[in-house]
């Protein structure tokens, strides 16, 4: 179930400890967790255990700080990537089938949306990272803000802009979007019009520096 | 602590004892009033609806997105080079303090070290831009609070920052400067001696400040006591920066999460002050400007020798992962959590900037306040608008 | 008995056309004499910058450049406005300005009316500016204006109290209510027995003098008591909708009465429009002289430049505080120490 870091030759006593005793005393509730020594120590936690590992990290270990919380769209972008220069198309032209499967990030991932939260325990300097899943049909996860007061907005932010709701919250208005607006902005299936209606030129820094020119370049 | 928690009973009781006034005594009626979105006060474009009785405000809620600009969705489609243009624009007052953490989340991700003189040029960079930045803060808090000349000593003085910016990276508020691998040039020749004399001008409007402003008893009398926010109240809902460290939590990233920079070597000191209010929040900024002059005149005289750059390909591609890197912004803590999936472009960037979460405090705190409190509450937690809505 | 006796022989409406001439220039030009030196000039080097000068030789145009722009603005009424309310509410904060100016002396015989109430009269038509205050804020239909207004109101009404009462150590030490009585007994005062620099006011009413220039910051509604306009609270107060010619009465009713309070107090504390004793001595004229007709203004108005200054010098250096703490200082310090201060001169003018 773990995927452990491939190049352990840092220890980093700290975070795996914290690991260890969030993964012994959450049991079941951490799906899988990721660890990179001297960096960031990531978690994914079961969907309905979201807020029972809030409330566990707050009162036990302490992580009083909240951060952020928000979401992750893990589907490759239904519109191509449609920004590459013509340049780098050549070199690129593998890696476009292999964008189309979606492909979780760090600490794995069943479904296409994640939430991903951070929070801090400001006595041990830690930053931790709490990741869960959201299924497709559901698309919902209870709130934080019982316990954090501050992911109030941010799961505002998260609702409107991936449409995942957050169970438990009080309103969940719009925080940024008119009140009529259609879509969620952040969704990778929402298409960026600007884009699409004047593609990419490409990376304009391809000339070369003067003084990598050539001089019959310049004469040309 | 009493203070404070008979500060909540007060505002409760007065929100209630409003509330039944207004629900059950038909002579006084609430009003609803708009600050914003184009109010002298609110930097911006911020809305606050605020429900009144009398003056008192039973509750207030503030209105964003008229400055959302989508800054993560439009990252998702721009190469990392050309991600710093926008999110100098973030918070615009502290630009160059922006791009910092993304090109150190990319460095990360790329697993890149930018050499040590680029890292001290970096670090003195930031520390201007936080100058600069809380040295209008200063002023403004003057005007929100009625006096209206310290903003014009502000912003003279500022001006001798934003032309040592200028000097160095061509740009005086959005400086675009930080690479990654290193910084764009080295410091011009001349710029180190001007910088100091500019630093000692910064001085001087510090110890102006605090005669003109906290010296002042009309000045305490308004922001003592005024908006307190508790630690772990604090703490829960994000704050960062001066605003938690108003609150006597003894928190800063640059001391504690180092992240490559170089402001492990300077002696420098985190300030806190215990009471939270508006005007621990202020005095804390106070000290910060003072204690950044002295982290920029210590890094200018230790200036190591070597490259700006480290070796970088000429196109820049971020191998996949997921890396989070905050620094310590002038408003608070400002992170990039960047997810790469190995392409030109970010796959994800959650931009958490310091003002959202030091905003979303103010429904609970302005609730029971009043009117003229208002202004110095959102004053005292200082935000910039393109910093709540991105 | 008036300074136009010596116009007798010009018929009355001649006689009124000069008067009211006279009292717009009383009015007037002190105003712009004030705005144009603090408000432009004073204030700009106090803020490190040089305000106006482009227009005319050191921007000394700029006032009537301002007042040309302000006539040139369409006159705006808000739609919800109740519109003869809104329309009258600025004509009479000035009007409240102009009856000040008229108990005012500036020479033994240039004032417009002798009143033997004169102090009383000039208190009581201060407040009816608030009454225009009041009028502007409501008939705004802006929730900002209102708050400016009933701000207004209840800040106007709790100075005026402590401002009477400052007075009233000086109307005791006088032993008249007229304010050309007051400048005699000024001038006839003696110090320990020496009369060379006659009695100012100030110096034994130094306290009163106090209140009495707090209070009038108060009723001005200047910083530190600018709650009613507030700029970075409500906008602009009970100004917020005014646009316009009528935005400029209100500007000239600040300025104006800003003034008007400085030649009040000039006369109370400072001794009026009369020099010291000892340089009436050296230049050979009394206090009834009609060289005073002529040098008698000029001696107001420096007296005038000299408060109107320190007025903007506070209104420009500090915060404002809040509505609650303007209340409490207006009853809890100044009235207890104005009361205080009329018992220890009613006690001292009795003893002596």
């Amino acid at each position: 179930m773990t995927d452990t870091a491939e190049a352990p030759e840092v220890a980093d006593e700290a975070r795996e400890a914290l690991l260890e005793a969030v993964t012994s005393e959450l049991g079941d509730a951490v799906v899988q967790h990721h660890l990179l020594p001297g960096k960031d120590l990531w978690i994914r936690v079961a969907n309905d255990a979201f807020t029972e590992v809030g409330e566990y990290l707050k009162d036990r270990q302490r992580f009083r700080y909240f951060s952020y919380l928000s979401a992750i769209d893990w589907l490759p972008s239904p519109f191509g990537r449609s920004h590459e220069a013509m340049a780098d198309e050549a070199d690129d032209a593998g890696s476009e089938e292999e964008a189309e499967e979606m492909v979780s990030g760090y600490a794995g991932g069943d479904t296409r949306f994640q939430i991903l939260a951070r929070v801090y325990n400001l006595t041990t300097g830690l930053g931790l990272n709490v990741k869960a899943d959201i299924s497709d049909d559901a698309m919902s996860i209870s709130s934080w803000t019982g316990i954090y007061p501050g992911a109030s907005w941010h799961e505002r932010e998260a609702h409107e802009m991936f449409g995942i709701g957050f169970s438990g919250h009080p309103n969940l208005d719009a925080l940024y979007l008119p009140g009529d607006f259609e879509g969620n902005p952040l969704r990778k299936d929402f298409p960026l019009l600007a884009r699409l209606v004047k593609p990419w030129p490409g990376i304009v820094d391809v000339e070369l520096m003067p003084s990598d020119e050539n001089p019959e370049d310049q004469a040309s | 602590m009493t203070a404070i928690s008979d500060r909540r009973q007060l505002a409760y009781v007065a929100a209630q004892a409003a509330e039944a006034r207004v629900n059950i005594e038909l002579e006084t009626e609430g009003m609803t009033l708009n600050i914003g979105p184009q109010h002298p006060a609110t930097h911006g474009t911020l809305r606050i609806v605020a429900r009144l009785d009398g003056e008192q405000v039973i509750d207030a809620y503030p209105v964003m997105g008229y400055m959302h600009r989508g800054y993560e969705k439009l990252t998702e489609v721009r190469t990392y080079p050309q991600v710093t243009t926008l999110v100098n624009r973030i918070d615009w007052l502290g630009s160059f303090c922006n791009e910092v953490p993304f090109i150190l989340a990319a460095e990360q991700l790329m697993e890149i070290e930018a050499p040590p003189r680029a890292q001290h040029i970096r670090t003195i960079l930031f520390e201007l831009g936080r100058i600069g930045h809380l040295t209008l803060f200063l002023g403004d808090l003057g005007v929100q609070l009625g006096a209206v000349t310290p903003v014009f000593y502000a912003f003279r003085d500022r001006e001798h920052i934003l032309n040592q910016m200028e000097a160095a990276t061509g740009g005086r508020f959005h400086p675009n400067f930080d690479r990654i691998g290193g910084v764009k040039d080295d410091f011009p020749a001349g710029w180190i001696a001007e910088t100091k004399q500019s630093l000692q001008k910064i001085r001087d409007f510090c110890n102006l400040m605090e005669d003109l402003l906290f010296g002042n008893e009309i000045f305490a009398a308004r922001t003592r006591g005024i908006g307190v926010i508790p630690a772990d109240v604090g703490l829960s809902y994000g704050l960062s920066g001066a605003n938690i460290r108003g609150s006597g939590v003894d928190w800063d990233l640059r001391r504690d999460a180092p992240c490559g920079l170089a402001w492990d070597q300077a002696e420098w000191k985190v300030w806190t002050h215990p009471d939270g209010d508006a005007y621990a929040r202020s005095w804390v900024r106070l000290q910060e400007v003072r204690e950044s002059c002295s982290i920029v005149e210590q890094l200018l005289d230790n200036m190591p020798a070597g490259p700006i750059m480290a070796k970088v390909p000429r196109i820049i591609k971020v191998p996949a992962g997921e890396a989070y890197v905050a620094t310590e912004n002038p408003l608070g803590e400002m992170g990039y959590y960047i997810v790469s999936k190995g392409g030109l472009t970010p796959f994800r960037v959650k931009i958490r900037s310091a003002s959202f979460n030091n905003m979303s405090i103010s429904p609970w705190l302005l609730k029971g306040t009043y009117v003229p409190d208002v202004i110095t509450i959102l004053a005292s937690l200082y935000f910039i608008l393109g910093d709540i809505d991105r | 008995m008036t300074a136009l006796q010596l116009a007798t022989n010009i018929p009355w409406w001649g006689s009124t056309g000069i008067k009211v001439g006279l009292g717009l220039a009383v009015v007037l030009a002190p105003a712009g004499l004030t705005v144009y030196l603090y408000l432009f000039k004073m204030v700009s080097f106090m803020q490190s910058r040089l305000g106006p000068m482009e227009a005319g030789p050191y921007g000394s145009m700029q006032l009537l450049a301002e007042v040309g722009k302000s006539l040139q603005k369409e006159d705006i009424i808000p739609a919800k406005a109740d519109r003869n309310v809104f329309a009258m509410a600025p004509y009479i904060v000035l009007m409240s300005t102009f009856l000040m100016a008229v108990v005012i002396p500036f020479g033994p015989n240039a004032l417009f009316t002798d009143l033997d109430t004169g102090v009383f009269f000039a208190l009581a038509v201060s407040s009816i500016s608030v009454i225009g205050i009041l009028m502007a804020g409501w008939a705004s239909a802006s929730k900002y204006s209102l708050l400016g207004g009933l701000r207004a109101a209840g800040q106007l009404i709790a100075y005026e109290l402590p401002m009477v009462l400052a007075v009233v150590g000086v109307v005791i030490q006088a032993g008249t209510l007229n304010l050309q009585q007051i400048v005699y007994a000024q001038i006839d005062g003696e110090i320990f027995g020496f009369g060379g620099l006659g009695l100012p006011f100030i110096l034994t009413q130094i306290v009163g003098f106090g209140i009495f220039m707090i209070a009038v910051q108060a009723e001005l509604t200047q910083v530190p008591f600018d709650m009613p306009i507030a700029e970075s609270e409500l906008v602009s107060g009970y100004m917020t909708e005014y646009s316009g010619f009528r935005f400029l009465m209100f500007f000239i009713g600040e300025f104006a009465t800003a003034a008007i309070f400085a030649f009040l107090a000039s006369v109370l504390f400072l001794g009026g429009w009369a020099v010291p004793p000892f340089v009436m001595d050296i230049l050979g004229i009394d206090a009834t002289s009609n060289w005073f007709n002529v040098l008698g203004p000029l001696v107001m108005a420096s007296k005038m430049l000299l408060l109107t200054f320190v007025i903007y010098w506070v209104r420009f250096t500090f915060p404002r505080l809040r509505e609650d703490q303007l209340q409490k200082f207006a009853w809890k310090v100044l009235i207890p120490i104005s009361l205080v201060n009329i018992a220890i001169t009613g006690t001292l003018k009795v003893a002596f």
